[in-house]
């Protein structure tokens, strides 16, 4: 209906500017919801009221209008019909319309927000099916952004988004376009041809889910959108998924005066401009999969591709409320007509798995999926069980990455469900060895969810015949446990220093009552004894985390009550490398907890980063190697350094920024007295010597992290370059379960990083990824080279 | 172009509710402050057996947990049904407001809620018989939170037999 100026409520007898401008936002913003009127007459009805207070409101309408272009793209033919109607009946506002929206184009580009900028692009394009821009100016746009693939030294990411932006409107306009001009667009998508012909594709191995072509291959995304446009183009531009609420105003629109887009140039390459990354098409269903219902549209269909977005841009506008996303999914307009329980599976596992990351925190696909089987309990749980079986069926090429990902979810997925699974169906995984994909899976899905609940939960829900596959009982493994032991050396001393801290001694008693251990490892000219010893570390660290092995909370406490013992202790490299060694043999049965103190001890610098990845890679660990906790807490060390950089650097810029404030300030108020420019001097001066001092902690602080990805790369070379040479020596296949989880570890530490990475690249080229390597290694430096080329 | 459009993106999900601690020490605004930049949450609704372990792997799913402090009953000193998370930032702790909050923990659905940050003293249940408030009143039996509330144990177990 129309808006009320007069609220009922108030005793104003006019409402305030304010109140009508945030009514007019609740207006626009709403049309095309639920309602009891048709779509049409709620359009009609709105232009009418906006139209009315374009006088008083002009600019705020032009707002919000650019602004629900840019931010609600899955409701994008709506605003356009919208926008056409009130361009009919007033042309001036139509052609200020169109030049705020070029406007905010260009703000978006400068700004780096590039899908935003394809939803400008595309509602200016579908603004010629409503006959506000003429379709000779829009075909003069697109053959301006085809151009920028005869640019000359630009990254491929800048060509390939102007190519993708013109081809992911022709769903919408590619028949109008084509009607007016076809001449000129079959010259536009010949040129797109020529470039999609010779643009490298390097990078698509990485990003790819699944190995494998088949059931489905993963398409790189300009290929796949590229065959949805011929196909379109073959069955003449004839699309009928898109709701088109323009084509019941026809007679009326056909009416109104149409503008010329511009001349729009597309703003120059910049060193700071950072393109959308290439992506791949996640596929996991097609028609056959659907039993029942209609069919789902074909991978090169258009179809798929409009629906698809418009699922992408839902999550993208409600993500945050996963009920409001939810719903909003599954009142998909069109729904009848597709199997839109598979489509909203498909999106979101496509998100899940995207490389390098998910759009969103993988949590919120887990809270997501939920609410959808809340919403849908006879359906969407089905579906989701379909798709689980057939991620499961086709783990062998499934990336490591994405596996742990599928994990992740699927034990987090189990414990809102009590656990119900027909393991059983899976038997096959007991039949191969455990270290092949489908029993690494099912053995760390077990794993994760014991984490959620209790070991025996987990013997009660699976069958007796996987017993193989539980994860073992989370015990702590004490060296010096009971008299069996007492030849150990240092078994006495763990005896007393068990009394010790029993009767409160403090850090002094402790290392007193250590400095009796002799060192395995020393000459007798040792005079101190201060150096490393690793049967201190030994005695005293297994007593006091079986001390404190009751919880997570006693064990921080044991570590904060003794961190002078354990500084003393870790001086050295090898104490830190040591120390994580002790904490393995003693938790080796419980990962979270190691994962949790070693935590703890980054955080208290009893080890550094550098120590940890030194100790993944250690050989002591290499049984370990292909289990997912250890590259948890890799990645999660790897994250620690990096926000410990920005932390610093934040710290840096916000003194510059202060110092450039107070000398700004000084300019301004010229002091006449001595005493006032004498304090702010020295402020400066203190400034000046704070920043120089954050200026050697930033350095400092990169340094350490540059060495920490130098660690780690040169530890994968190592034993990469190991396994690559004994397979050549012994003719063997290279191709092991160790081999290809190696690689892709390497390769997720590539993506999980790329930002901070992409920083230290020469080094990286110069001293490790240098042309001796072995080409399997090189290409996965190459692939990734590739993603920002 | 910044058009914020406050009918469309609303994140309701982390809006602080309307309890209020009224053992704060302060006034309700200073509460409110803390509440609206805090990176504590208030867990409720867990299984007397819920452990630290189970509650760090859950919440770590929306960032680094800082600390878990596990809620006591204030004369058993066992678990009594409640926990703290805090979050070494605030974006995290929205997060687990988001995905977290509604969801099952020990096939319970757990409640999250702003908290103004621990104290020593807030770790401990505030009902009469050490537990929480809650579990002093409620009628329905949950053999996860010591079966009956409080109020309905007295009132089932039969009178004590008189001295005389």
């Amino acid at each position: 209906g129309a808006a009320r100026r007069h609220s009922p409520h108030k005793r104003r007898r006019t409402s305030e500017p304010i109140e009508i401008e945030d009514r007019l936002e609740s207006l626009i913003c709403r049309v095309g919801e639920k309602s009891t009127s048709s779509l049409e007459s709620n359009l009609e009805g709105l232009a009418g009221v906006l139209e009315a207070d374009l006088p008083n409101y002009k600019n705020k309408i032009l707002r919000i209008l650019c602004a629900v272009a840019r931010l609600l793209p899955e409701k994008l033919t709506v605003y356009t019909t919208l926008v056409g109607l009130l361009n009919a009946r007033n042309y001036n506002f139509g052609g200020e319309f169109v030049e705020a929206m070029i406007r905010q184009l260009k703000e978006t580009l400068k700004s780096n927000l590039y899908s935003e900028a394809v939803y400008l692009v595309r509602f200016l394009s579908d603004l010629v099916n409503c006959h506000v821009i003429a379709a000779p100016s829009m075909v003069a746009m697109f053959e301006n952004f085809v151009s920028v693939t005869q640019e000359e030294d630009i990254p491929q990411v800048r060509s390939d988004w102007y190519v993708y932006a013109v081809l992911s409107c022709l769903p919408w306009v590619g028949k109008e376009l084509y009607e007016k001009k076809d001449v000129e667009m079959d010259r536009l998508l010949n040129q797109i041809d020529g470039y999609l012909k010779r643009r490298q594709k390097i990078h698509v191995p990485m990003l790819q889910v699944w190995s494998a072509e088949k059931p489905h291959p993963q398409e790189e995304y300009l290929d796949c959108l590229w065959a949805q446009v011929q196909k379109l183009k073959k069955d003449r531009w004839q699309e009928r998924h898109i709701l088109r609420p323009y084509i019941a105003f026809d007679s009326v629109l056909c009416e109104a005066l149409q503008h010329n887009l511009p001349p729009f140039t597309p703003p120059a390459h910049s060193d700071d401009a950072v393109y959308p990354m290439p992506h791949v098409v996640f596929r996991m269903f097609d028609y056959t999969d659907a039993p029942e219902g209609p069919v789902m549209p074909g991978s090169h269909s258009v179809e798929r591709f409009v629906i698809e977005e418009n699922l992408h841009c839902i999550i993208k506008s409600h993500w945050r409320e996963r009920k409001t996303c939810a719903a909003q999914l599954l009142s998909y307009p069109g729904k009848n007509k597709i199997p839109l329980n598979y489509h909203i599976v498909e999106v979101i596992f496509g998100e899940l798995f995207q490389l390098p990351s998910p759009p969103h925190i993988e949590v919120m696909y887990t809270a997501l999926l939920i609410e959808l089987c809340k919403l849908q309990p006879g359906s969407l749980p089905q579906v989701l069980a379909q798709a689980t079986e057939m991620m499961y069926m086709r783990l062998d090429t499934m990336n490591t990455t994405c596996v742990d990902r599928f994990v992740s979810w699927f034990a987090h997925h189990l414990s809102n469900f009590q656990f119900r699974w027909s393991w059983d169906d899976w038997a096959d995984c007991l039949t191969v060895d455990n270290e092949k994909p489908k029993p690494k899976f099912v053995k760390e899905v077990l794993e994760k969810c014991m984490r959620l609940s209790y070991h025996q939960r987990i013997v009660d829900i699976v069958p007796p015949s996987f017993s193989a596959l539980i994860p073992a009982e989370p015990m702590f493994q004490y060296k010096y446990e009971d008299e069996s032991n007492t030849s150990l050396p240092g078994f006495a001393t763990a005896v007393t220093v068990t009394n010790a801290i029993k009767n409160r001694a403090s850090n002094e008693e402790i290392l007193a009552v250590l400095k009796e251990i002799p060192n395995p490892n020393q000459d007798d000219d040792d005079d101190e004894g201060d150096g490393f010893n690793p049967l201190k570390i030994d005695v005293f660290l297994q007593t006091l985390l079986h001390l404190a092995a009751k919880s997570f909370s006693h064990s921080f406490s044991a570590l904060a009550k003794f961190h002078e013992v354990l500084k003393t202790l870790t001086e050295s490299d090898e104490g830190k490398l040591h120390i994580l060694k002790v904490v393995y043999e003693a938790w080796r049965k419980h990962p979270q907890m190691i994962a949790v103190l070693v935590d703890k001890m980054i955080r208290t610098q009893i080890v550094d980063c550098a120590a940890v990845a030194n100790w993944i890679f250690s050989s002591d660990m290499a049984h370990d190697f292909t289990r997912l906790y250890m590259w948890e807490i890799l990645h999660s060390t790897i994250r620690k350094m990096n926000k410990h950089v920005q932390k610093i650097q934040k710290e840096l810029e916000e003194a510059k920024d202060k110092l450039e404030k107070q000398q700004h300030k000084k300019q301004k108020d010229s002091g006449d007295e001595e005493d006032m420019e004498k304090n702010s001097d020295d402020e400066d001066g203190q400034l000046e010597e704070q920043i120089e001092r954050l200026q050697e902690k930033v350095e400092s602080a990169q340094s350490e992290q540059k060495n920490l990805f130098l660690v780690i790369f040169q530890r994968f070379i190592m034993l990469l370059t190991e396994h690559l040479v004994r397979c050549e020596t012994g003719s063997v296949d290279i191709n092991t379960s160790w081999y290809k989880n190696c690689i892709e570890r390497l390769q997720q530490i590539f993506l999980m990083h790329h930002v901070i990475i992409q920083q230290y690249m020469g080094t990286l080229e110069n001293l490790l990824f240098t042309a001796e390597l072995d080409h399997h290694i090189l290409a996965v430096y190459q692939q990734f080279c590739a993603l920002q080329l | 172009m910044s058009i914020k459009l406050n009918a469309l993106f609303s994140d309701s999900y982390i809006d602080i509710s309307q309890y209020r601690d009224q053992h704060f020490k302060g006034n309700r605004y200073e509460q409110e402050k803390l509440l609206k930049q805090s990176c504590t949450l208030y867990v409720g609704n867990l299984s007397f057996y819920t452990t630290e372990e189970q509650v760090y792997e859950l919440f770590s799913k929306c960032g680094d947990v800082k600390r878990i402090i596990i809620g006591l009953d204030k004369v058993k000193k066992t678990a009594c049904g409640f926990c703290f998370v805090e979050y070494y930032t605030r974006a995290d702790a929205e997060h687990a407001m988001r995905f977290v909050n509604g969801t099952r923990l020990d096939d319970r659905i757990i409640r999250t809620d702003w908290d103004a940050g621990f104290k020593e003293g807030r770790q401990y249940g505030r009902g009469k018989s050490g537990g929480q408030v809650r579990d002093e009143y409620r009628q329905d039996y949950d053999p996860a939170r010591g079966g009956y509330g409080k109020l309905a144990q007295l009132q089932r177990t039969p009178e004590a037999p008189h001295k005389f």
